[in-house]
């Protein structure tokens, strides 16, 4: 039974990777640039969720809706004035500037909100659902729900409507999708925006759980070896890789000592990179010269 | 414009050009050489912080800007030399030999991390060096017996030859030396058959392929050349910080070695030194920006890092080349004068196609 419980707990952490992750994986899969600034991304929409529940009294999920309009607007405005003059320069050089942005971000919400931890209070809070002699608080239920749905979504999205059609499209070849007719460009911007959106879901979810302070973003980098384990530019990889990450760290918390459970995602990440290293469920094919 | 008539093939390899650059920089190590004499404690410690920062900005050079390898996990080669000095130290071991250990050790975990991360590229092997040095992290908070592990330890006195060197004037010497030592071996690999191989790597993998280089040998040569370079640097770090502890090795410190060969220049050992020079005088930028600005906005937490990511990002957006680019393209501007073209720099842009079919 406490085998049981701890993968359910590994299930919904790697649920939470894997929602952040989901982020990583659509901002490269439509423009092949990697973010690392969606941690941030993340961080800063929790805070504006927090601004507009809690500080401005309105309701949860009208605050989580305007918390993601605004990220749109945010990560639109990111790709005009940082990414958009990238375009064309070496992948990175992209990642780099993602980097800076991430700590320009975390200094301007120290900024605000300060550097005290802030809690959202999710209209379910402390439910527990109990099922057999296991338990799950519905907090995670609620992030494994709409972690689900929302892959399901950006799946039937990027295989089923022209605008995701496109997008893949101008990761594939630029000049090619340019020559189609495809608005290269406004495409850069929609997948911005719809990443920050998922960024301010993930913020706001992930902060009943986890406090929210301006250092919150470096749950990313664990999102990050999700990505990269479940193969990057791949959706359902990103969401089975984050799962599989939340699994081993509490596997490991249970049956090996301190020190290797502390690290146990990235001797993870780096074993899995040594035996596949394009990741488990990769998109990528060989290079052509 | 200098242009040097060559008639020799020796020419082509001469660590100097000409007769000029032989004199300038004579004369501008003998003026380093020479500053202990005028400059106060606390410049002469500044300067110190600057030679260690480029002897390990060579490191982080060789592999990214000459190999075009990305790494997010410096600071663990840092480490590794910083802690691997200190110890040996402990047991007495004299300064030469065990910096030389300290960074020889380090260059052997490169080496060993250069051959598994062989097959990856890009973002992938960023990540796995950030794993490696968080792994690094854990082993030397964990590692009790021999790191001292959250405590720290101590790190003993430089002293050479019962010569003590902690002070300030003697340390800026150890450390000026040291990377004068360093920048020659740099020049001379990269003048040799390996950095021609690292470059050939750097522009392109096939075709590097195709000519005969074996990559992994390459690949694992330049992750060693430059963990051994960044080990180096470690064995005086430990030395100027005094007491070593793990939250001095952090992801920050790895980013801002990368931080400091981008805004100096990707692909040349100028911009290592403008580089260091601007990472190490930036603390005290800021720490002046912070008593101008009003007290609401100069005490935020985290403003520093923001203000390192803010030049970052103003660098890759407007100046690609970093401050040895902008350094040359002012050069050529005053020698060519009247005739300077504007469009000899325009940067070149390609456009992005993928294998991928999904």
């Amino acid at each position: 039974m406490e085998l049981l419980q701890v993968l359910i707990s590994g299930l919904s952490l790697g649920c939470v990777y894997g929602l952040i992750a989901l982020g990583f994986v659509l901002i490269y899969k439509a423009t092949e640039m990697v973010n690392f600034a969606q941690g941030d991304l993340m961080m800063l929409g929790a805070f504006i969720g927090y601004s507009l529940i809690e500080t401005a009294g309105l309701p949860f999920f009208l605050g989580l809706g305007l918390t993601m309009a605004s990220m749109a607007l945010i990560g639109v405005l990111l790709e005009r004035v940082v990414l958009r003059p990238m375009i064309g320069e070496p992948p990175f050089a992209v990642l780099m500037i993602t980097i800076g942005l991430g700590f320009v971000l975390r200094a301007v919400a120290g900024a605000i909100w300060g550097a005290e931890p802030k809690n959202i209070d999710a209209p379910w809070a402390g439910g527990v659902a109990r099922w057999g002699g296991t338990a799950i608080g519905y907090e995670n239920l609620m992030i494994m729900v709409s972690t689900a749905v929302l892959c399901l979504l950006l799946f039937l999205f990027f295989r089923r409507s022209r605008i995701g059609l496109a997008m893949q499209a101008g990761s594939q070849n630029q000049l090619a999708a340019f020559y189609v007719g495809i608005p290269v460009k406004k495409m850069f911007a929609l997948t911005w925006a719809l990443s920050a959106a998922i960024a301010g879901l993930a913020g706001v979810l992930t902060a009943p759980i986890s406090l929210i302070d301006p250092m919150m973003g470096f749950l990313a980098i664990k999102a990050f070896a999700a990505a990269i384990v479940g193969g990057f530019g791949n959706l359902a990889g990103a969401l089975l890789g984050g799962l599989l990450i939340g699994v081993v760290e509490q596997l490991a918390g249970l049956y090996l000592p301190d020190a290797v459970s502390g690290v146990s995602a990235y001797a993870f990440l780096l074993l899995v990179l040594l035996l596949k290293p394009e990741g488990l469920f990769s998109t990528l094919q060989a290079k052509k010269v | 414009m200098h242009f040097v008539f060559k008639t020799r093939y020796g020419q082509d390899l001469d660590l100097f050009k000409h007769r000029g650059q032989r004199f300038w920089y004579g004369l501008l190590a003998l003026l380093l050489a020479a500053a202990p004499l005028t400059l106060s404690d606390f410049y002469l410690g500044e300067a110190a912080w600057v030679f260690i920062y480029a002897v390990a900005g060579i490191g982080v050079m060789l592999l990214v800007g000459y190999t075009g390898l990305v790494s997010l996990g410096h600071a663990a080669f840092l480490a590794i030399g910083a802690y691997a000095h200190a110890i040996l130290m402990q047991h007495g071991w004299p300064l030469p030999f065990s910096l030389l250990t300290a960074a020889l050790l380090a260059a052997g975990v490169g080496f060993l991390l250069g051959r598994p991360t062989l097959r990856m590229t890009g973002i992938y092997l960023a990540i796995a060096t950030l794993a490696f040095a968080a792994v690094v992290e854990q082993v030397i908070v964990h590692w009790q017996s021999m790191t001292g592990g959250f405590r720290g330890m101590v790190v003993p006195k430089a002293e050479l030859f019962g010569l003590d060197l902690s002070r300030p004037a003697p340390f800026y010497g150890l450390c000026l030396a040291v990377l004068l030592l360093s920048l020659w071996m740099a020049l001379n690999v990269l003048r040799g058959p390996t950095g021609r191989a690292m470059n050939a790597v750097r522009d392109s993998e096939i075709s590097a392929q195709s000519m005969g280089i074996d990559l992994a040998h390459v690949r694992s040569i330049a992750f060693a050349l430059s963990a051994g370079f960044t080990g180096l640097a470690g064995g005086l770090f430990a030395h100027q910080l005094g007491y070593l502890a793990p939250d001095a090795f952090t992801l920050l410190l790895s980013i801002q070695l990368l931080l400091m060969v981008v805004v100096g220049g990707l692909g040349s050992l100028h911009g290592v030194i403008f580089g260091a020079v601007f990472l190490g005088l930036l603390p005290q930028g800021i720490a002046l920006l912070r008593d101008l600005l009003p007290p609401a906005v100069g005490q935020i937490p985290g403003l520093e890092p923001g203000v390192f990511g803010l030049i970052l990002m103003a660098f890759l957006i407007y100046e690609p080349l970093g401050l040895y680019g902008r350094w040359r393209k002012i050069r050529q501007f005053l020698e060519e004068f009247p005739l300077y073209r504007h469009a000899t720099h325009k940067r070149q842009r390609s456009y992005l196609r993928t294998g991928r079919v999904r």
